[in-house]
């Protein structure tokens, strides 16, 4: 097939985010030729939205302990989580964040002078007896601070991003290794390939396979598109996490740090109903628990507005000190999407799709594994994943609040380093490209070009959009997801048809937007399909059919295989590091 | 509720040159913002190209001019905009498509002020302390998306894109030189000691005028000019 344009680094890093420019920077710094390819322009990336925190067992405020951490993670997880992952991740990361300082982040302060931290869901000190402070934060625009300052440090380090490029596959060799990506140049439409001796996916969530999420209109899964199509089964993608306060009808969210800093829920009849379901952390219980717990009180009509169809985030009682220094942007969403000034009015709020729990399966180097013969687990040559899109998996069944931001830092800097002496050391020279690897690519968009009498995009991911709100929300059973898997796998037959009407080459958004309904299918697929098939209620997969969390059959992750859709399991990690094994107990609060 | 749109339209593909298209939309109650209509109109329309991400005014994206004015169409209300609604990219940078513009020359800007603490001590174990009162200089700075709707509303900016360091760069600049850690502020003062880089601001307060964050880089202009002089003196 066509010529088309090779490039040679030692390293490829799609994805942007603080994933993705954690990893960068480590590699720039060690001198290696890296690209870093984004979508958007680096500091767009969705890291910029996050608003809460990020934790770390500083002990700024009050005694805290990484143990403890550890501990509130693994319970958060609905015992889903690796223990070795959690482990490294939870003790890293007091150096993790002291480092952001250091590269500049503007973090708030306390009184000492060191970062301020606020309590957040599910962060408890001495395993779970009373809430902790523990998310360290710059006001509620934690995300903004922390993805300016990676990418100010990676224009120190000389980093070289190919911004408004789009990674469109991944290519693999004879021997299953990764040898590079090809990409799309947005402006100019051409598709290259780049050939690298290590790439890095960090291409963040996919959370626009819902109706009603809380992420941006980027985050269309494309890492995990890529890896179904190459072959890479993507693990435990029956685990979204809604999060309890987004705002109602308009899906934007409302940090839990509200609730950190005070902020109660309440429901139409003006009770402060999480006393009732969680004694000890109220309003600051996890995500997931949080969430359920919302969506009873309007299903048994204790809702509140017009429609009953919401409940109520009130802060008022902060007082215009706090929401102004503490929350200034929730103020600003507030206004504008909502409509109501917190300082004198209630939030209407609603759980809404925020964080993919499940992903490309890696480990807490960052290495990306599969399942080969007898071994769930063995290394693809070349390839890591980092970030949202990856699944270590430190969260598991669902993930507590701040954590995310930790992992990106904490495994961006270790796929970094993976990749630097899987480079020095097993491939200093590049591996050869298999011929003609831009061939996959350029036929998915020659189909594109050529497609006739075709569906719409937007009809197309409209109808998976919602077929996932619908069958894969907070409450689930057996005849919805049954459901649920035969309209998806229409869905997906649609998708091979989608047809655009512009065909020019330079910024071809269409192009683009069709390109990553592939993705989101892939994504959609696999949750769909995942789900169903969990007999149990873990963590954010609550099921009304199996509604208790049955370890003897279903502690284990799940694999999803596109080629033929089956499914995989593989045994949670359960040795950490160091520390003893935190056996599985009963989730209260 | 029926919307009437003229919208700036140029794709290098076909036309010959760049032209207003009169269109109308059909809008749904729970289209709020400018950003909604557009990406409804793309439904129609799907060779409509502008840059979008996070729909709520913190990713920088989708600035574009709105009625003359910049600003950002996922925080700005439909209703209560006049109509025909004029759109047009952003002034003073060149169009590669549509609403989307090159903003090479503007992130060249901000990096030239080198945007990244600097601090040769080597660091402690723990934080480079900061009193809260210390940290409350970068508030109103640190917050910047990287828009560009202030550079793009600076006539200095759109004479000398490629001298004049712009009010986006320059409230970044501040914010370093504002920042305790930072032990940089004479070698910032004499990166932007020329008559360009920073004294092409008259104070015009355009930038002040459009920024979606309220920020305000007149006033930190004015600071830096404050130093300089100070410098001097
Ligand atoms: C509103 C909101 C608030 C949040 N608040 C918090 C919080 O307070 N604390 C916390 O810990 N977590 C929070 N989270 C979660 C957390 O912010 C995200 O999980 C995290 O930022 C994801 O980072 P990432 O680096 O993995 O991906 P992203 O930041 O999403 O970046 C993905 C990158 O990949 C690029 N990309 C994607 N596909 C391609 C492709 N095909 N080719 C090239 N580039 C591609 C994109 O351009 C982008 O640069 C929040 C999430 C949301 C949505
Ligand atoms: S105040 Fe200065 S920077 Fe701002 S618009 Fe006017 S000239 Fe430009
Ligand atoms: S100062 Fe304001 S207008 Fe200018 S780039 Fe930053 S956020 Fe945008
Ligand atoms: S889409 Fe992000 S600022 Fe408007």
């Amino acid at each position: 097939m066509a010529n088309v344009a090779k490039r040679q680094f030692d390293a490829v890093i799609v994805g942007a985010g603080g994933a993705g420019m954690r990893a960068a920077l480590q590699l720039s710094e060690a001198g290696l030729k890296t690209a870093v390819l984004s979508k958007v322009f680096p500091t767009r990336s969705h890291t910029v939205a996050a608003q809460g925190g990020i934790s770390a067992s500083l002990g700024n405020v009050q005694e805290d302990k990484w143990e403890w951490h550890m501990y509130d993670t693994v319970k958060g997880s609905d015992w889903l989580g690796d223990q070795d992952a959690i482990e490294f991740m939870c003790k890293t990361a007091p150096e993790a964040v002291i480092e952001l300082e250091h590269f500049g982040m503007p973090f708030d302060r306390v009184e000492s002078g060191r970062i301020y931290q606020r309590p957040f869901g599910g962060h408890t000190a001495n395993f779970g007896e009373k809430p902790v402070q523990r998310a360290c934060a710059a006001a509620d625009r934690t995300g903004h601070a922390l993805l300016h300052t990676l990418y100010q440090r990676n224009v120190r380090a000389n980093t070289q991003f190919f911004v408004e490029w789009m990674a469109l596959d991944l290519i693999r060799d004879a021997d299953g290794d990764v040898v590079g990506v090809t990409a799309l140049e947005m402006e100019t439409g051409e598709v290259y390939v780049l050939h690298a001796k290590a790439v890095l996916f960090a291409t963040g969530g996919a959370g626009r396979i819902y109706a009603a999420s809380t992420n941006a209109f980027i985050n269309t899964g494309d890492g995990l598109g890529m890896c179904a199509r190459a072959g890479i089964p993507l693990e435990d993608m029956e685990f979204w996490q809604f999060h309890p306060t987004g705002v109602a009808g308009a899906g934007v969210l409302i940090t839990e740090g509200v609730r950190g800093e005070g902020g109660i829920l309440l429901n139409g009849n003006g009770e402060r109903f999480m006393e009732r379901y969680a004694p000890t952390l109220k309003d600051l219980a996890p995500r997931d628990f949080v969430s359920r717990c919302m969506a009873l009180e309007v299903l048994e009509g204790r809702g509140a507005g017009k429609n009953k169809d919401h409940v109520l985030l009130k802060l008022d009682h902060l007082g215009p000190e706090v929401i102004n220094h503490r929350l200034p942007s929730i103020r600003e969403i507030a206004i504008k999407f909502a409509g109501v000034d917190p300082i004198k009015e209630p939030i209407p709020v609603i759980p809404t799709t925020h964080y993919q729990m499940g992903g490309i399966p890696t480990n807490y180097l960052g290495e990306v594994m599969v399942p080969k013969g007898d071994n769930p687990e063995v290394r693809v040559n070349g390839f890591y994943a980092a970030g949202e899109c990856a699944c270590a998996s430190v969260h598991g069944a669902n993930r507590l609040g701040t954590n995310s931001l930790l992992d990106l830092v904490v495994f961006g800097k270790s796929a970094g380093d993976s990749m630097i002496d899987f480079i020095k050391r097993e491939r200093p020279v590049h591996k050869p490209l298999p011929e003609n690897a831009a061939d996959y690519s350029l036929s998915r968009i020659a189909r594109l070009e050529n497609q006739t009498g075709g569906e719409e995009v937007n009809d197309v991911r409209s109808a998976m959009q919602k077929t996932i709100q619908l069958r894969a929300g907070v409450f689930r059973n057996s005849e919805n997801m049954a459901l649920g898997v035969k309209e998806i796998a229409e869905v997906a037959e649609r998708a091979k048809r989608t047809q655009i009407k512009d065909k020019s080459k330079v910024w071809n958004t269409a192009r683009i937007e069709a390109l990553e309904l592939d993705n989101l299918i892939e994504a959609a697929v696999a949750t769909m399909i995942a789900a169903d098939a969990r007999k149990e209620s873990r963590g954010a997969h609550s099921h009304d059919d199996f509604q208790k969390r049955d370890d003897d059959n279903w502690m284990k992750h799940s694999l999803f295989f596109n080629h033929d859709r089956h499914l995989d399991y593989k045994p949670v990690h359960t040795k950490p590091l160091t520390v003893d094994y935190i056996p599985p107990k009963e989730r209260t609060f | 509720m029926k919307m009437q749109f003229k919208i700036y339209r140029y794709n290098p593909d076909v036309d010959a040159k760049p032209y207003m298209q009169d269109c109308e939309v059909e809008l749904e109650p729970t289209d709020k913002k400018l950003l909604d209509a557009l990406v409804r109109l793309k439904v129609v329309d799907d060779t409509l190209s502008f840059r979008r991400s996070c729909r709520e005014g913190v990713c920088g994206s989708d600035a574009m001019n709105i009625n003359g004015k910049n600003g950002l169409a996922c925080v700005t209300d439909v209703a209560g905009l006049k109509q025909p609604v004029e759109i047009r990219p952003l002034p003073g940078l060149p169009v590669i498509r549509d609403l989307i513009v090159d903003m090479t020359q503007f992130f060249k800007q901000y990096n030239s002020i080198k945007p990244y603490v600097i601090n040769d001590t080597p660091p402690p174990s723990h934080e480079r302390l900061q009193s809260p009162k210390d940290r409350e200089e970068l508030d109103g700075l640190y917050e910047c998306i990287l828009c560009a709707c202030c550079s793009t509303s600076c006539p200095s900016f759109w004479w000398n894109p490629d001298k004049f360091v712009g009010p986006a760069g320059l409230l970044a600049a501040y914010r370093f030189i504002a920042d305790t850690r930072d032990t940089a502020t004479n070698e910032r003062l004499d990166n932007l000691e020329d008559p360009y880089r920073l004294f092409r601001c008259h104070s015009i307060m355009n930038c002040v005028d459009v920024c979606p964050k309220h920020l305000n880089p007149t006033k930190a202009i004015g600071k830096i000019k404050e130093l300089m002089v100070k410098r001097i003196a």
